[in-house]
């Protein structure tokens, strides 16, 4: 069993990281389009968050961790979700609520994680993942674990919580292996940045922190790779926690129930608001891969297909099953339900 | 040779880290200094590595035990009084109580919580926080009274695998007193008769079990024998002892020290009205702090909380009744 992980690990490692960015983002684009769709034909309960604009900067961190690291993803990350190893099938499972996925219906869409494979189910509280992210990271010290990473990220919103900055911070006192992804899209929900925050650049604030920062062209999927990679890398070589700000436009409201013309037009149009697909198919056809990409994309629609009609057979939550038990203490689970 | 209440927290974190590798504590000046109120004292040179300073945090103090029982650790998180924990919340109500439910993998961890009022200590830090716990589901709430029990239900509390608040009451640190460290335990989720009574049952928990002695005391002097009811853990809880106390008496007078809006007395003073009705002989009564900050002079707290003067009142008029 060791042994087949660890070469899978090496042979995923020998793999183009690029290839594995462009993998991770058509499949990402091709299921958020889908889920879309999925939204408007009214088969998903709850809201549909995309991460379209935002694939580059999320697929680069979910490729640069490997197993035994920990990634907790936030509501654009599902490229960054699938680069790290999520099976595509259980972000329809938690979309469409069945049982069979790994919040059984209990929690759904972005809120979905899976402790066993490293990815921690975010709660929607902003910043809270930080800490949380630090945790396991000291937990695996403690376990004299080594070589191992934590990557989470954050909206240019969530920079301003009390709980972003308690965690980057302890995580700095603690000089955790962890990555603090930023993706400054200009807007939280419809607030622009100059209604939340008044420094000119989040990254300045890496010093303050006592911490690497790194800033990056969030729409450039090769200089994303580059940049979060490094990042990973000087975490994973010790040199302590690492702030990532990539500058970006989601091209999308928050969520599927917002048309987001908030977004101001200048900036859509500007380099800002290239969208990072196109920019990476083009970097991929100048590396000779034009037809590998196609390939792909066809991959991802008939990988997406397949997982959309697996899961609509599958069963879906039965309050009369349900235990309804939110302790799991066998022997006082009587005691707590009645609780 | 005596333990005190505190002395029998520090030793049950002293047993527990000894017997277990994955438990570790997190807190605020808990380390080389030993605690605010010297809970962890000499831990950190007994264990190193293992009884960490955290920054003034709640927030990410919470947030990272949550992440470290998630991969496998045992986290005991010593926040400095409980009325801080507020600041925490966040992580401990929608986190650490999710956890389970959500992933299907428990989340063990105990946040130890200093709480209640002493003479002095004002508005934000004497504060009892267990209702607001005990109102999210997911968590486990300890309110213990006894020197034993401080030490065996906290031993149980990071044995457990799901996240536990310990309430662990301040003014009970020093001046309670047991012999020795008790050698069994009474499961914490069983609520103890801590004084058999005929006439009327009182269920206190916490500081206010030794207030509700006291006025037992008292009205036996009159002829009234009180059974006092201790809950020791107030979620789950334990309902099936308070309703076989309530068959006995006939009368119930429920006591907090925290607030008067909802919390664990009206909790009780509803499920023995809506369970035991034909039960009652009086209605069924409740005592709590009054509804405004806790004060802080000697002279204004001891009128803002529940003491034994005034149990006693209360029990004469639902003896009255």
């Amino acid at each position: 069993m060791m042994d087949r992980e660890v070469g899978k690990a090496s042979s995923q490692a020998e793999q183009d990281p690029m290839e594995r960015m462009s993998r991770a983002m058509l499949r990402a684009r091709v299921l958020e389009d889908k889920l879309a769709s999925l939204y408007r034909a009214g088969r998903i309960v709850g809201g549909v968050y995309l991460g379209r604009g935002q694939e580059g900067l999320s697929a680069a961190g979910g490729v640069a961790l490997r197993k035994g690291d920990v990634l907790a993803p936030l509501i654009r990350d599902m490229a960054g979700r699938l680069g790290f190893g999520e099976p595509l099938v259980d972000a329809v499972r938690a979309y469409l609520g069945s049982k069979l996925g790994p919040m059984k219906g209990r929690d759904g869409n972005i809120h979905r994680g899976d402790l066993s494979r490293g990815i921690l189910p975010m709660i929607s509280h902003l910043g809270a993942m930080v800490s949380a992210t630090a945790g396991v990271l000291l937990a695996k010290r403690m376990k004299k674990e080594k070589g191992f990473v934590g990557l989470t990220s954050a909206g240019d919103g969530a920079t301003s919580t009390g709980s972003f900055h308690e965690g980057l911070n302890v995580a700095a006192v603690e000089k955790l292996p962890l990555v603090v992804v930023v993706a400054d899209n200009g807007y939280a929900y419809s607030t622009p940045n100059d209604r939340q925050f008044a420094c000119t650049d989040l990254l300045d604030r890496a010093k303050g922190y006592g911490v690497e920062g790194h800033g990056v062209d969030g729409t450039d999927p090769e200089a994303c790779w580059e940049v979060v990679g490094r990042a990973v890398q000087r975490a994973r070589e010790g040199a302590g926690p690492q702030l990532v700000v990539g500058r970006l436009l989601r091209l999308c409201g928050h969520g599927e129930h917002d048309d987001g013309l908030y977004i101001d037009k200048k900036m859509k149009s500007s380099d800002r608001g290239r969208d990072c697909m196109e920019v990476l198919r083009d970097q991929m056809k100048s590396r000779g891969l034009g037809q590998d990409w196609d390939r792909w994309e066809k991959e991802a629609q008939d990988e997406v297909e397949g997982a959309v009609k697996k899961v609509a057979e599958e069963p879906l939550p039965d309050p009369f099953e349900e235990d309804w038990r939110a302790t799991s203490m066998v022997g006082a689970a009587e005691a707590v339900q009645k609780g | 040779m005596s333990v005190t209440y505190l002395d029998a927290i520090r030793a049950a974190q002293e047993k527990a880290l000894q017997n277990d590798p994955s438990v570790f504590i997190y807190g605020q000046d808990v380390g080389k200094f030993g605690g605010a109120f010297k809970a962890t004292k000499n831990l950190a040179e007994k264990f190193p590595g293992r009884v960490i300073d955290s920054p003034i945090s709640e927030d990410a103090m919470v947030g990272l035990a949550v992440g470290a029982a998630m991969e496998g650790m045992r986290p005991v998180v010593e926040m400095q009084f409980a009325d801080f924990s507020t600041v925490g919340l966040n992580q401990m109500l929608n986190h650490a109580a999710t956890t389970y439910w959500r992933t299907g993998r428990p989340c063990p961890m105990v946040l130890r919580l200093p709480s209640g009022g002493t003479p002095g200590s004002g508005p934000f830090h004497s504060q009892s926080m267990e209702a607001i716990y005990a109102h999210y589901p997911g968590l486990v709430v300890m309110t213990p009274a006894t020197v034993a029990d401080a030490y065996s239900m906290l031993l149980e509390a990071i044995a457990m695998p799901d996240p536990v608040v310990f309430c662990e009451h301040k003014l009970l640190y020093y001046h309670l007193k047991a012999k020795s460290l008790p050698a069994e335990a009474v499961p914490a989720f069983k609520a103890h008769v801590a004084r058999p009574g005929r006439d009327v049952t009182c269920v206190a928990y916490s500081a206010m079990v030794h207030e509700a002695l006291a006025a037992a005391e008292e009205l036996a002097g009159e002829g009234y024998e009180t059974e006092v009811v201790d809950l020791r853990t107030v979620k789950p809880l334990d309902t099936d002892t308070i309703l076989a106390s309530v068959a006995r008496t006939g009368r119930l007078l429920a006591v907090g020290e925290s607030w008067p809006w909802g919390g664990v007395s009206a909790e009780v003073v509803s499920r023995v009205a809506s369970e035991g009705f034909e039960l009652l002989d009086a209605p069924p009564r409740r005592l709590n702090a009054k509804d405004t900050p806790i004060p802080y002079h000697p002279n204004l707290w001891s009128a803002h909380r529940p003491t034994a003067v005034r149990i006693a009142e209360a029990l004469r008029e639902v003896l009255r009744y």
